[in-house]
């Protein structure tokens, strides 16, 4: 099972022979996934050196190839309009990674592309462990289990998901929803595909200052899924309020974003905050162990 | 990128929002000139960013040219302090604008809610005030709208903002107007906060933006590069310049005080390694962040703008390669090292993720012994910056 991604998701690249995105093709394809193609805008017709074919548009590939995800590697100007186009072109679920998209552009791209989960932007992707890794996550750092696993950050994820799967715990399925304020996947959009997916028996939230994404969480955990233990992980709780570090998305602007409301909403939740990622193994092990009566 | 408030109006009256008339002066004779060719009653307005202006003694009122060019010049050049802002902001220019016969005081901001992801309308009657204050006092004052982007702005919004904020009744007709205007510029321009504040209505039924307070999405900033000239007015961030100047994003460097300087790759990497540092007991000088896909130039320059940092007395590299590959971040740590142009403080390196074993390997070739994990990486640091 897992969420958003198996071993048959048949996936694109969009801007599949730029530096990133014809790195990571072949990243992907060593990890298992079934990418069967891309595009780069006049060079349809060829392909890369892996043999996956080159399309000039979004419509082309899925129509040759009956790809339902992509994944997009432009710069941040062209972003909108390649999310516009995957979404033309029927696709189903779209990671973006670029960085840098304006915050408008993805008001409205969110607002008229209904049907179609876009994970990010400014994200690192998703893998469901064993079968499948759509995104630029090192992917020998994951193992396949039933740990679902959500964040706000790219290379806090790993961090994290290193120490799961160095205590054992391996991962079901892991997304990375970006960092950007404007997002297509919210922590709640998630939970509630793992609320209702059989091969995740426990959650790790790992979210960061700034915004009200982890009190959202909370409230939902709270109401719907008190049946799966969980436990979180708030990056940048020692930053000073107002400054702004790294991606837009994480500062503290007078009350909202503090690290002390998310802490008090996932405590209220009965979701344990760990204090440092190393220490989240221990913590959802025991929690587990509480929920099956050890 | 933050506006000063001649540039918000400026940005206004192309948009139709009507401002009071007005003029710049940058220096006292400028001032004195302008009141000379329009006699009458004007307020000088210091153009900072700060907020608490006011209070901070940075608007005065002239009635004739010697009184203007007087004020002018005790206020051009002085430095500014509010609560807000305890080190003070210095004031290089004045916007001297007509004194309203205030009758009545509104306020109209719209911003980005992240949670629904649509843009929000809060309007109030009780202008003048610090919003945040009105939020708490009276939450029942403040009028909320949430646009759906796909249908943008539409006049009806505007007449049931109006009405739901008990707006005086002269602000009716030309309201409807001014709520288009901010919502025009906010898409265009890409805003994450325009705020109005106070919007005035006059004795004489005419109504103005009396304040502007516009804050940019530098993402968009792409999008009207004839902006870039404002930039350059506003008071210095020397942290962004630094950053920019060695080809990071804007936010992606920030000077924090204490004594360990910390270059992750990622925002979250970063912070989470301000928080390990902290946990062991140290405190961070900064933060930076080489983002995604760092090459070894860049690197080296990371290294080269935080050990320029004299607070920095050891520091800790933190890698945990996705995009980023490990052998870049080596090759660029090795670099930097080479030669005797650049300080050496004490260093501990984690590298890990894409091209590890690569990385490990250069390092080594160049004496180096990355350690295994975060924990360990902070307290080596800690004890380092001793």
């Amino acid at each position: 099972m897992a969420i958003y991604l198996d071993k048959n998701s048949k996936v694109i690249v969009q801007g599949i022979t730029g530096r990133e995105g014809g790195f990571h093709t072949q990243r992907m394809l060593a990890y298992g996934t079934n990418v069967v193609g891309g595009t780069s805008p006049g060079k349809g017709g060829t392909k890369i050196e892996s043999g996956q074919p080159v399309f000039n548009t979004v419509r082309d590939a899925v129509a040759a190839t009956g790809a339902t995800h992509s994944i997009i590697f432009v710069p941040p100007q062209f972003g909108a309009d390649a999310l516009y186009e995957a979404y033309d072109a029927g696709i189903k679920l779209c990671v973006c990674i670029t960085e840098g998209i304006p915050a408008h552009d993805m008001l409205r791209v969110v607002a008229s592309t209904h049907g179609m989960r876009i994970i990010g932007p400014n994200c690192p992707g998703l893998v469901t462990p064993g079968k499948a890794l759509v995104g630029i996550m090192p992917g020998h750092i994951f193992a396949e289990g039933r740990v679902g696993m959500i964040s706000r950050s790219g290379t806090l994820t790993y961090e994290i998901v290193d120490n799961l799967t160095k205590a054992g715990l391996g991962q079901s399925t892991c997304v990375g929803i970006g960092g950007d304020p404007i997002i297509g996947t919210t922590f709640v959009d998630c939970l509630r595909e793992f609320a209702n997916d059989p091969q995740t028996d426990a959650l790790v939230i790992c979210g960061e200052i700034g915004g009200s994404d982890e009190e959202d969480a909370a409230a939902f955990i709270k109401e719907h899924l008190s049946n799966k233990p969980a436990v979180a992980f708030i990056g940048g709780r020692s930053a000073p309020p107002g400054k702004r570090l790294g991606h837009v998305g994480a500062i503290i602007s007078g009350n909202t974003g503090t690290p002390q409301s998310k802490v008090a909403a996932f405590q209220a939740a009965g979701v344990p905050v760990a204090d440092r990622p190393s220490e989240i193994p221990q913590l959802l092990k025991a929690r587990m162990g509480v929920a099956a009566g050890v | 990128m933050k506006l000063l408030e001649y540039q918000g109006k400026e940005l206004f009256a192309k948009a139709g929002i009507p401002v009071p008339p007005s003029g710049f002066a940058k220096t006292p004779d400028e001032t004195e000139k302008f009141i000379a060719g329009h006699p009458g009653s004007w307020v000088l307005k210091s153009q900072v960013l700060m907020g608490g202006r006011g209070k901070a003694g940075g608007i005065k009122f002239a009635d004739t040219p010697a009184e203007g060019k007087k004020l002018a010049q005790e206020l051009i050049g002085k430095i500014l302090k509010g609560i807000q802002n305890p080190e003070g902001e210095q004031v290089r220019s004045l916007l001297i604008e007509s004194k309203l016969p205030i009758e009545s005081e509104a306020y109209i901001s719209i911003t980005i809610d992240r949670s629904s992801k649509k843009p929000v309308f809060i309007v109030s009657a009780q202008g003048g005030m610090d919003v945040e204050e009105v939020a708490e006092k009276d939450p029942g004052a403040l009028a909320k709208y949430f646009v759906d982007p796909a249908m943008g702005f539409q006049p009806f919004m505007a007449r049931l903002l109006a009405y739901e904020a008990k707006l005086p009744a002269g602000y009716h007709k030309t309201f409807p107007k001014i709520a288009k205007g901010v919502y025009d510029l906010f898409f265009e321009y890409g805003a994450n906060l325009i705020e109005i504040n106070p919007l005035v209505l006059t004795k004489d039924g005419s109504v103005f933006a009396s304040d502007a307070k516009v804050d940019l999405d530098d993402n968009a900033r792409y999008k009207h590069p004839e902006l870039e000239q404002w930039q350059n007015e506003g008071p210095a961030d020397d942290d962004e310049r630094a950053a920019v100047a060695i080809g990071l994003g804007r936010s992606n460097y920030a000077k924090l005080g204490g004594t360990i300087g910390v270059i992750a790759n990622g925002a979250g990497l970063g912070m989470g390694t301000m928080d390990a540092i902290r946990n062991a007991g140290g405190t961070a000088a900064n933060f930076l962040d080489i983002g995604g896909g760092a090459q070894a130039e860049l690197v080296r320059k990371s290294y080269a703008l935080v050990v320029s940092d004299p607070n920095v007395k050891a520091l800790f590299i933190n890698i945990f390669g996705g995009i980023t590959r490990g052998d870049q971040v080596a090759l660029g740590i090795v670099e930097a090292l080479k030669g005797d142009d650049l300080r050496k403080v004490p260093m501990v390196v984690r590298l890990t993720g894409t091209n590890e074993k690569e990385g490990r390997e250069i390092l080594a070739k160049g004496g180096y012994n990355p350690v295994e994990t975060m924990d360990e990486g902070a307290k080596r640091a800690v004890e380092l910056a001793k």
